[in-house]
C-alpha cells in the first residue's frame, strides 16, 4: 500500500506545480450533439502532477468534457488549448474491438509506438498484466483489458493521463487496486491524471480535487480521506487498502428547484439530487 | 517474346497485382464494416467509365475522380438524415443505374459494357496492365504509409485523436486508397464483383490470422492464390475469368474456415 494514496498531504499539488503552467485549459467549452446542448461553459484547468476527478450522473457530459480536453472532439463554443508538444496517455471506456480485427495485446501496446517488446512487456508488469502480451485483447477479462488500455497510455510516456470511467465493471476491491496503482503511477511519473467516474460520492482517494459535472460545473472540492476511520473500513471492506474516499458535493444552486422556469439551466437533467449532505452513516445504512 | 506479350501472363500479372492490394485494403473494409461503401465507390466506377468515354479521358483518370467523389460524398453525409446502410444503398444503386443509362447513350460503349460489369481480365493490354501495377502500387503505398494511424484509428477514434492523429485524415486517405484500387481492379473483376475481392480474401484470412499484419499478409496471399485458381479455372472450362477469381476466393474462405474449426477441434 503506497503512504501517498493514503496520506492527503502527500497527495496534494506542491505549490510549485500549481504556478507551473496549465497542461490543458477549457475556457467556456459548450458542447452539443445534433444541437442539444450536454455541456455548458465549462472552464478549468489541469496542472502538472494534479490527480482530478470528474463525477457526474450518466449523461452529465463528463465523457464528453473528457473527450474535448484530450483533442477528440471540438467543442461548440469556448476553446480547449493544451500545451504545444503535450504527450498524452488516453484510456479510453472502450474499443471499437470488431470481433473481425485480430488484434494480440503486444502488438495493440505497439501501437502506442514503442518498438521494443522488453519494453512493452515491462509496462503490462508495472500495470500488473504481465504475460499477456500473445492474448487476444478480445479474450481478456475487464479488469486485464483495462490494465493493456493503461499500459498503451503509459508507453505514450504521458505528462497527461485521462481514463475515462477505468473501474467500470470492476468490484470495490478491484476498483481500489487500480486506483492504488494509477496513484502509484503518478507518484512515479509525475503525471497529471484526469479521472472520469460515474460514482458521485466514492471517489479515489488520492484525488486533489474532484469536479461534479452535471451539464455544467455543479461543484467543485477535495474528497474526505477516510482510511483511518473505522466505520468505513466496515463500510468498504478491507483490502481497499485507503484507495477510496468520500466526496461530499456542495452545490450552491439548488438542483431540487429545476421545474421552476426561472432555473435558467437549460435542458440539462438534474438526476443527482438525492442526499447530497449525506453523511457516512446514511451510506453505510443505504448499503447494509 | 517478352512476358507481357502472353495475354495469359498479362491475366495472372494483373491479376495478382489487383488482389496483393485488395487484401490490406480489404481487412480496413471488414474491420471498418465499409462492405457497403465499397460497393457504392465500385459502382460509381460505371459512371465514371462513361464520363471517361465522353469526354474522352483516360478510364482510369474518369474512374480514379467518381469513384473518389463518392468515397468522399458519402463519408461527407453519413449520419444526416438516414442511415449509413440506406444512404449507401441509395448511392450505389443510383450510382449503378446513371452509369448504365449513360453508357446506352454512348455509341459503341454498349459493347464494352460487360467487360466493365464483370471484368474482362483475359484482354488487358501491356497498356493496362501498367495502369493496374500503378493503382494497386499507389493503394498499397498509401496503406503502408498511414498503416499505424490507420489502425488506431480503426480501434478508437478518440484514442487516435488523443494521440496526436486525426481519425478524419485517416478516413479520407482509406478512401483514397480505395478510389485507386477501384480504379485498378476494374478490369480485373468488373464493378458489379470488386466488393468481393475485397471482402472475401479478408474474410478467408481472419481465420487464420492472430495480428492486423499477419492477416493483411494472408489476405493479399490469398486473394493472389484465387486470381490464379480463377485464371485456371477459366482457362480449363472455358468458365468467365471475373466470376471464377471470386468463387476461388469462396473456396478458399471456406478451406479456412474449415481449417481453423479441425485445428481448434484437434487441439480441445
Amino acid at each position: 500500500m503506497s503512504a501517498a494514496a493514503a496520506d492527503p498531504a502527500a497527495a496534494a499539488v506542491p505549490a510549485a506545480r500549481a504556478e507551473a503552467p496549465p497542461l490543458v485549459e477549457a475556457t467556456g467549452v459548450s458542447i452539443r450533439y445534433d444541437g442539444v446542448e450536454v455541456l455548458r461553459d465549462v472552464t478549468l484547468s489541469l496542472r502538472p502532477g494534479e490527480i482530478v476527478t470528474l463525477v457526474g450522473p450518466n449523461g452529465s457530459g463528463k465523457t464528453s468534457l473528457a473527450r474535448a480536453l484530450a483533442g477528440a472532439l471540438k467543442p461548440a463554443s469556448g476553446r480547449v488549448r493544451r500545451r504545444p508538444g503535450l504527450r498524452l496517455g488516453y484510456v479510453p471506456q472502450s474499443l471499437a474491438l470488431d470481433r473481425t480485427l485480430p488484434m494480440t495485446v503486444d502488438r495493440f501496446l505497439a501501437l502506442a509506438g514503442e518498438r521494443d517488446r522488453a519494453v512493452r512487456e515491462a509496462a503490462l508488469e508495472r500495470t500488473g498484466a504481465p504475460g499477456l502480451g500473445a492474448r487476444q485483447l478480445s479474450e481478456l477479462s475487464g479488469g486485464q483489458f483495462q490494465r493493456a488500455l493503461l499500459a498503451h497510455a503509459l508507453l505514450r510516456r504521458p505528462e497527461l493521463l485521462v481514463l475515462d470511467e477505468p473501474t467500470t465493471g470492476l468490484d470495490q476491491p478491484g476498483a481500489s487496486a487500480f486506483y492504488r496503482l494509477v496513484a502509484e503511477l503518478r507518484d512515479e511519473l509525475g503525471c497529471a491524471v484526469l479521472m472520469v467516474s460515474h460514482d458521485l460520492h466514492v471517489v479515489m482517494a488520492a484525488s486533489d480535487r474532484v469536479i461534479c459535472l452535471n451539464g455544467h460545473v455543479c461543484c467543485e472540492g477535495t474528497p474526505t480521506v477516510v482510511a483511518a476511520a473505522p466505520e468505513y473500513r466496515a463500510l468498504f471492506g478491507f483490502g481497499t487498502g485507503g484507495a477510496l474516499a468520500l466526496y461530499r458535493h456542495d452545490h450552491d444552486h439548488a438542483h431540487d428547484h429545476d421545474h421552476d422556469p426561472d432555473h435558467g439551466h437549460g435542458p440539462h437533467r438534474h438526476d443527482h439530487d438525492h442526499d447530497h449532505d449525506h453523511g457516512p452513516q446514511g451510506r453505510g445504512a443505504g448499503q447494509g | 517474346m517478352g512476358l507481357l506479350d502472353d495475354f495469359l501472363a498479362r491475366a495472372a500479372i494483373a491479376g495478382v497485382a489487383a488482389a496483393l492490394a485488395a487484401g490490406p485494403l480489404g481487412c480496413f473494409v471488414v474491420w471498418r464494416r465499409m462492405a457497403y461503401f465499397g460497393d457504392a465507390t465500385a459502382h460509381a466506377a460505371i459512371l465514371g467509365v462513361a464520363a471517361s468515354l465522353a469526354l474522352e479521358i483516360p478510364v482510369f483518370a474518369g474512374v480514379l475522380a467518381l469513384a473518389g467523389l463518392m468515397a468522399a460524398a458519402v463519408a461527407l453525409s453519413a449520419g444526416r438524415s438516414y442511415a449509413a446502410d440506406t444512404l449507401l444503398g441509395v448511392a450505389a444503386h443510383t450510382a449503378l443505374a446513371a452509369g448504365l443509362v449513360a453508357m446506352a447513350f454512348l455509341p459503341g460503349a454498349r459493347l464494352d459494357l460487360m467487360g466493365y460489369l464483370f471484368g474482362d481480365i483475359l484482354a488487358v493490354s501491356k497498356g493496362d496492365v501498367w495502369t493496374i501495377l500503378f493503382g494497386a502500387a499507389a493503394a498499397l503505398a498509401l496503406l503502408a504509409w498511414r498503416w499505424t494511424g490507420l489502425l488506431t484509428a480503426t480501434l478508437s477514434p478518440d484514442l487516435a485523436a488523443a494521440e496526436g492523429r486525426d481519425p478524419a485524415r485517416e478516413r479520407l486517405i482509406l478512401m483514397l486508397a480505395l478510389a485507386f484500387l477501384v480504379a485498378a481492379a476494374l478490369k480485373v473483376v468488373g464493378a458489379l464483383l470488386i466488393t468481393a475481392l475485397l471482402v472475401i480474401p479478408a474474410a478467408a484470412a481472419r481465420a487464420v490470422s492472430p495480428t492486423p499484419e499477419r492477416m493483411a499478409l494472408a489476405a493479399a496471399l490469398i486473394g493472389a492464390g484465387s486470381v490464379l485458381g480463377g485464371l485456371g479455372a477459366s482457362w480449363t472450362w472455358d468458365a468467365p475469368a471475373g466470376p471464377s477469381v471470386v468463387l476461388a476466393a469462396s473456396a478458399a474462405l471456406a478451406l479456412a474456415n474449415l481449417a481453423a474449426v479441425l485445428r481448434r477441434a484437434l487441439r480441445g
